[in-house]
């Protein structure tokens, strides 16, 4: 009982923020808008909380990782396409397709490191793109707008607006438990050994290479449930979705929520999106103060949104 | 495809691989030497752009453009120098990366609102409008030449600059092993400092001598940011020959891909598909080559850092 104590109060933060968003419809922001713009912040924190596990948990930092969302995207409007529209077909597929791109692109891009990775996995990024753009039989530049929202075993659940939300809510407190879980297991204290000192872990008789892999993989994964779920909620799939300036933004969420723990992913993908919303209604060249800000929180957050409370706490204790 | 043609997409490729060359330069010293992953470069070569688009409708002219343009493109460096990066030194690489992506949002945005957001034209100077006859009925435009040359000069200048200077050499040895350069006494600070702002004006002159050729507008920096890092790392970090010989592959690939690939995928597939697949792969290629590059020598084509 008391270890369950503990476990709930380290979790707190990303507990309050996953309740949050669970009351959110009955406290005043039910209406369509706000659930249309609840859900593309559920679905962006899945996927930052994905590439949060690989960039805090195993040092992999990857500029490429809208594309798993690509495939993930792609994957139902090809099969709508084909007019294959169950969810029960359709989300395996699109995990299974962005789980093999991550396969094929991760075996070559974890032979590098630091600044090389990242370079590399924006370079398949990229090719994703050009991929994506290509595909003229999808619209290929303009996009594909899907005919309807993918149904669930013949039932066309999730085109119910609060049913989605609850649907993105549960995806994501999944992808959250998954990755904490994964970090906290064995599988997981490999992948910081090897992070922090990769020599020193194969000393130990760690071999990195299928460690890293693997959790490359698995982020892979849970982006394409993330890309599944974001051509859902838009019910349209551009190749503009998967820019590399759309992996920058996720990798800003991850840093700006600050890499203490998986909490921070959470905090600053809906930071991001907020502040976007916010700031995109107040002025036309909104950009300038985001731009503004952004810079501020580097200079002066450290550790991220997530780390305010630590930085306070110093202040306060130093007088 | 006709030989003609062949030469005319390797002049247009040799030329992109020149604007690249300058702006990579910059962006190579700057990471070599500092470690910094200056995502703002892009939007450096922009500003030059629009500091040439502004001189040319205050001035009317293009060379008193380039006059003004490249000091002011200067000043601009040194002041996000002074504003920003300076603070980042010492910081890891995701803050360099966020807080510079900070940059591009305000200067893509800030060039919006000064100028508005359609594209601005810069008239090509008098004297180099014309072009030289490579077939009959086909010019070469003088201006596309006058950009080969200006910067093949800019390129031996600058060869000049870090082989045989003593800049140069503390240049290059602070690419190699900054802490050390600074153990010597030598004020890396200040290094630093030359080297941005000397990598913003470079951008800056890529950007006024493109800005006659293409249109000027907001996010023009953005994709050749793209390229310029992929330049870099196929050179290998901090090399500036390597930068160059990048360069031209980068230029040269792209631009002969654009246009003999959806032909070569003719031979294989049916019209309507070659030009799709082509134009995909072509924009693939430099992506490909970077890496398969990478894969087999993980620190680019000229490495500098002692391993």
């Amino acid at each position: 009982m008391r270890e369950l104590g503990r476990i709930l109060g380290r979790e707190l933060p990303a507990l309050l923020l996953l309740g949050g968003l669970a009351a959110a419809p009955f406290i005043g922001f039910g209406e369509g808008y706000m659930l249309t713009l609840l859900a593309r912040m559920m679905i962006l924190a899945m996927a930052a909380v994905s590439l949060s596990f690989i960039v805090a948990g195993a040092g992999l930092v990857s500029l490429g990782h809208a594309a798993t969302l690509g495939f993930g995207a792609y994957a139902v409007v090809i099969l709508d396409d084909l007019q294959v529209v169950d969810a029960l077909f359709v989300l395996p597929a699109a995990i299974l397709a962005a789980a093999g791109f991550a396969l094929v692109t991760g075996a070559v891009a974890i032979r590098t490191s630091g600044v090389n990775f990242i370079m590399i996995t924006l370079a398949f990024g990229q090719m994703a793109f050009f991929t994506a753009s290509s595909l003229s039989g999808y619209g290929g530049d303009d996009g594909y707008t899907l005919y309807a929202r993918t149904e669930v075993n013949g039932a066309r659940l999730l085109d119910d607006r609060l049913v989605f939300h609850f649907v993105c809510l549960g995806a994501l407190v999944l992808t959250w438990l998954l990755c904490r879980m994964l970090l906290a297991s064995r599988f997981g204290r490999v992948l910081r050994a090897v992070r922090g000192n990769p020599m020193r872990a194969q000393a130990l008789g760690f071999s990195p290479y299928p460690y890293r892999l693997t959790a490359y993989v698995i982020a892979g994964a849970l982006g394409g449930a993330a890309g599944f779920l974001f051509a859902n909620a838009t019910e349209f799939v551009a190749p503009a979705y998967i820019s590399w300036q759309r992996s920058g933004e996720l990798l800003f969420m991850v840093i700006l929520g600050g890499l203490s723990g998986l909490h921070g992913a959470l905090l600053g993908a809906i930071g991001f999106v907020l502040l976007e919303e916010w700031l995109s209604h107040q002025w036309e060249h909104w950009r300038i103060a985001f731009g503004v800000l952004l810079i501020l929180a580097v200079l002066f957050l450290p550790g991220g949104l997530s780390g305010i409370p630590a930085q306070l706490g110093r202040m306060l204790r130093r007088g | 495809m006709s030989l003609t043609l062949l030469l005319v997409q390797g002049l247009n490729g040799l030329q992109l691989g020149i604007l690249l060359f300058l702006i990579a330069a910059g962006l190579t010293l700057v990471f070599g030497v500092m470690d910094f992953i200056n995502l703002a470069h892009g939007v450096q070569y922009m500003v030059g752009a629009y500091l040439a688009a502004y001189f040319a409708a205050q001035t009317g002219s293009f060379w008193a453009a380039l006059a003004l343009a490249l000091p002011a493109a200067l000043v601009v460096g040194l002041v996000l120098e002074f504003l920003v990066f300076r603070h980042l030194y010492d910081r890891d690489h995701m803050a360099q990366v966020l807080a510079t992506f900070g940059v591009i949002l305000i200067l893509n945005d800030g060039v919006k609102l000064l100028f508005g957001s359609a594209p601005l034209q810069v008239p090509m100077p008098a004297a180099l409008t014309g072009g030289v006859p490579i077939m009959d009925g086909l010019l070469y435009p003088h201006y596309r030449i006058a950009i080969i040359a200006g910067g093949l000069a800019t390129a031996a200048l600058l060869w000049w600059l870090v082989e045989r200077t003593k800049v140069g050499m503390l240049i290059r040895a602070g690419a190699t092993n900054a802490p050390m350069v600074a153990a010597l006494g030598i004020d890396i600070r200040r290094l630093f400092m030359v080297v941005f702002g000397f990598g913003a004006m470079l951008a800056g002159f890529a950007g006024v001598m493109a800005a006659p050729i293409l249109s000027v507008e907001p996010g023009m920096g953005d994709n050749l940011l793209i390229l310029a890092f992929v330049v870099i790392v196929i050179g290998g970090i901090g090399s500036v020959r390597g930068a160059f010989l990048a360069a031209l592959l980068v230029g040269l690939v792209e631009t002969l891909g654009r246009s003999m690939m959806p032909d070569l995928m003719r031979l294989v597939l049916d019209p309507s598909a070659a030009r799709q697949v082509g134009a995909a792969l072509a924009s693939m290629l430099i992506y490909i080559a970077m890496a398969a590059i990478l894969a087999f020598r993980p620190a680019g084509l000229f490495p500098v850092r002692a391993a």
